[in-house]
């Protein structure tokens, strides 16, 4: 019978079925940073265990540090506790730090894949929910909570139930001005958060086997927004191309050797899926969230819908949503006011999203109004991007070009919302406070429309700045 | 290991009702609070803004202090993976909580603290939701083994997955001892992978 790439790797990976029926499950790669790890390593001193397999744990700094002034001490006493202890952790248990020394330093989601360190056909897991962007590269990415890190730590292992598999499937060819953000949110739309609740998603579809390898971490990292736990694209060429000669890739002949095992794992053709679910890539604009979860978003030429579109037990989340954003039912989303723009994040902090970014910020100014942080998603995307004199543009388009972090995508470093300001962010999250300010509002798009909104004080079509 | 203290087979308190759906762990904690390198103080933030925003929030009422079985709706603790919501919950005094879908990352978390979460259909949970709001003081018991919940003269069904429900009801949630049972069938399945053993 054809396998699916999850059928292989959960295979692979089991070590043996859990009295209770779990799976034991083997994680090939486990990735910590400083917010969800001091107490899973106060748990290992306290009952005395071991890190299992040392040199497969790598850790990074990212939630909680400043993108401006980075001398220690932070001026955050609570961030440079975390430091302090994520830094003192890591000596303790001679675990690999990529701190701002190392030149690699970035959110974790970004510099996994960027040091080749996250590989097709292997378990991947981290302590933040973003985990499934990995699954890009052709892994079971996912997040996991800080006891579960205790548990990767201690045995390498995870107690886990194979959840259903669903493919969703992006045909047809994308209009100018149309993104993998928008092709993750349409699909969110479609399938709602909670839809994926139970399912991995396989993305497929000439729209995905075309996207770049930085396009398919972009729609993989929202798979956990639309409920599922982690979602993977097949592993291909693309795939092969990217991961060749980086850092932590195999290299010489061990390459062409890994190359066909990568292969190998794929979805067999006609493998069966629990469910399928089909979008149409050409049909798609781009899209702004409206509301307070990331399922709640319209393409940019519509209008914001009523709570009577909805069904009625999601009908409170819609009046609480329009109340909070300050929004009336019927009203187009274009033009909506901004305050701040903020490009970066696991979502969109790469070379190729800032490229998008600087390319309409050449097109104007930034309103005077607006506040606008671009943020790279990681040392060495901030020093890709300033080789090509990206920075340059940026500055001179009035945004500020910070150090490398998770920044304003949910507000750990001073980097925040102030009162009920709007923000056009290329984040991953709407929830009401998460990027700072309890009474904050964010509206989600991709890299490009944000500095459409940057230049333009309000909700812009970026297809006709780019005309 | 002595399983019996950890053994999550029925529960029983006071109940409180939080209609909604799609209750992310951002709203349960906020991301602020987690600049913490303990637990210890996290039920102290539970809901903090969602209950400074809204003084009605059954978090903020003094009816349902002393509560220990959360009724919630669809997609609960989705978002984040930070295990601070269901810490903040716990140590708030939460010990099981009753929903219609849970995030899953959510899900796993609240299994690996003994917190089972049981799915029950909308319309008992909606039931659930106005029996306890109309008598907060009379006991819910939430019977993992059974998968029910009884409150009054009725009885829900209420299902946790086979897996979970096996660790709660066996008590071996606290999973790290029963994965280094397996011992060296770790390394030996980790020696098999290509990536592990070299190309």
């Amino acid at each position: 019978m054809a396998r699916t790439l999850l059928d292989k790797v959960w295979e692979a990976h089991t070590v043996r079925t859990l009295p209770s029926g779990q799976t034991q499950l083997l994680i090939g790669l486990h990735l910590i940073h400083e917010v969800t790890t001091p107490q899973a390593f106060q748990m290992l001193k306290d009952g005395k265990l071991k890190v299992r397999m040392p040199e497969r744990t790598f850790g990074t700094l990212d939630h909680i540090i400043p993108t401006t002034d980075q001398t220690r001490p932070y001026a955050d006493p609570l961030a440079e506790e975390m430091a302090v202890h994520m830094i003192r952790n890591m000596t303790e248990f001679n675990l690999p730090l990529f701190d701002m020394s190392t030149g690699k330093q970035g959110i974790v989601h970004v510099i996994g894949p960027e040091l080749g360190l996250s590989q097709p056909g292997m378990t991947i897991a981290c302590g933040d929910s973003h985990t499934s962007t990995h699954g890009a590269v052709g892994a079971i990415a996912f997040g996991i909570g800080t006891t579960q890190v205790r548990d990767v730590l201690a045995t390498q292992c995870l107690s886990m139930a194979k959840p259903k598999l669903r493919q969703v499937r992006v045909e047809g060819a994308l209009s100018k001005g149309v993104y993998a953000k928008d092709v993750i949110l349409a699909i969110i739309n479609n399938l709602g958060v909670k839809g994926g609740v139970g399912y991995a998603y396989e993305y497929a579809g000439s729209v995905i086997d075309r996207m770049t390898m930085e396009e398919r971490l972009t729609i993989c990292n929202m798979s956990i927004e639309g409920g599922a736990r982690f979602g993977y694209v097949n592993p291909d060429a693309t795939t092969i191309e990217y991961l060749r000669g980086r850092q932590y890739a195999p290299a010489g002949a061990a390459f062409d050797k890994a190359a066909a095992w990568w292969k190998s794992i794929a979805t067999e053709s006609g493998a069966a899926f629990d469910d399928v679910a089909r979008l149409d890539g050409a049909a798609i604009e781009p899209v702004v969230t409206w509301g307070i979860n990331p399922g709640m978003s319209v393409g940019v030429s519509q209008r914001i819908p009523a709570p009577e579109s909805a069904p009625e037990p999601d009908r409170p989340t819609f009046r609480e949503a329009l109340a909070h954003m300050g929004f009336q039912a019927g009203q187009p989303i274009k033009g909506a006011k901004i305050d701040v723009a903020f490009v970066g994040s696991c979502t969109n902090g790469r070379l190729s999203d800032l490229r998008i970014a600087a390319e309409v910020a050449k097109k104007g100014k930034v309103a005077k109004s607006v506040r606008a942080l671009i943020v790279p998603g990681s040392q060495q995307v901030a020093k890709a991007a300033e080789a090509e004199g990206l920075h340059e543009i940026f500055h001179a388009a009035g945004f500020q070009w910070r150090k490398a972090g998770c920044s304003m995508c949910l507000g750990m470093n001073p980097d925040q919302l102030v009162g009920r300001e709007m923000s056009a962010s290329s984040s991953n999250r709407n929830f009401i406070g998460r990027q700072g300010s309890p009474t904050g509002r964010t509206l989600l798009m991709s890299p490009a429309m944000v500095a459409a909104a940057a230049i333009t004080g309000a909700v812009a079509d970026v297809r006709e700045i780019l005309r | 290991m002595n399983t019996t203290d950890y053994k999550r087979r029925q529960m029983t308190g006071r109940g409180i009702p939080l209609p909604g759906n799609d209750i992310d762990t951002d709203r349960i904690i906020p991301a602020r609070f987690l600049k913490e390198v303990t637990f210890q103080t996290m039920g102290e933030h539970v809901f903090e803004d969602a209950k400074k925003q809204n003084p009605e929030h059954p978090f903020n009422s003094p009816v349902y202090k002393g509560a220990s079985v959360l009724v919630v709706g669809q997609n609960f603790g989705c978002g984040s993976s930070r295990e601070h919501a269901p810490q903040a919950l716990m140590r708030w005094g939460i010990a099981a909580i009753v929903g219609g879908s849970f995030g899953e990352i959510f899900f796993g978390n609240c299994v690996m603290l003994g917190i089972p979460c049981l799915v029950a259909s909308q319309a008992d949970l909606e039931l659930l939701q106005r029996e306890i709001s109309r008598s907060p003081q009379s006991p819910v018991a939430v019977d993992v083994e059974k998968q029910e919940v009884r409150f009054g003269d009725r009885t829900i069904k209420a299902t946790v997955p086979d897996g979970p429900r096996n660790q709660l009801v066996g008590g071996t949630w606290d999973s790290t001892a029963v994965l280094l049972e397996a011992g060296t069938a770790i390394e030996t399945t980790a020696r098999k992978l290509p990536y592990v053993a070299g190309f």
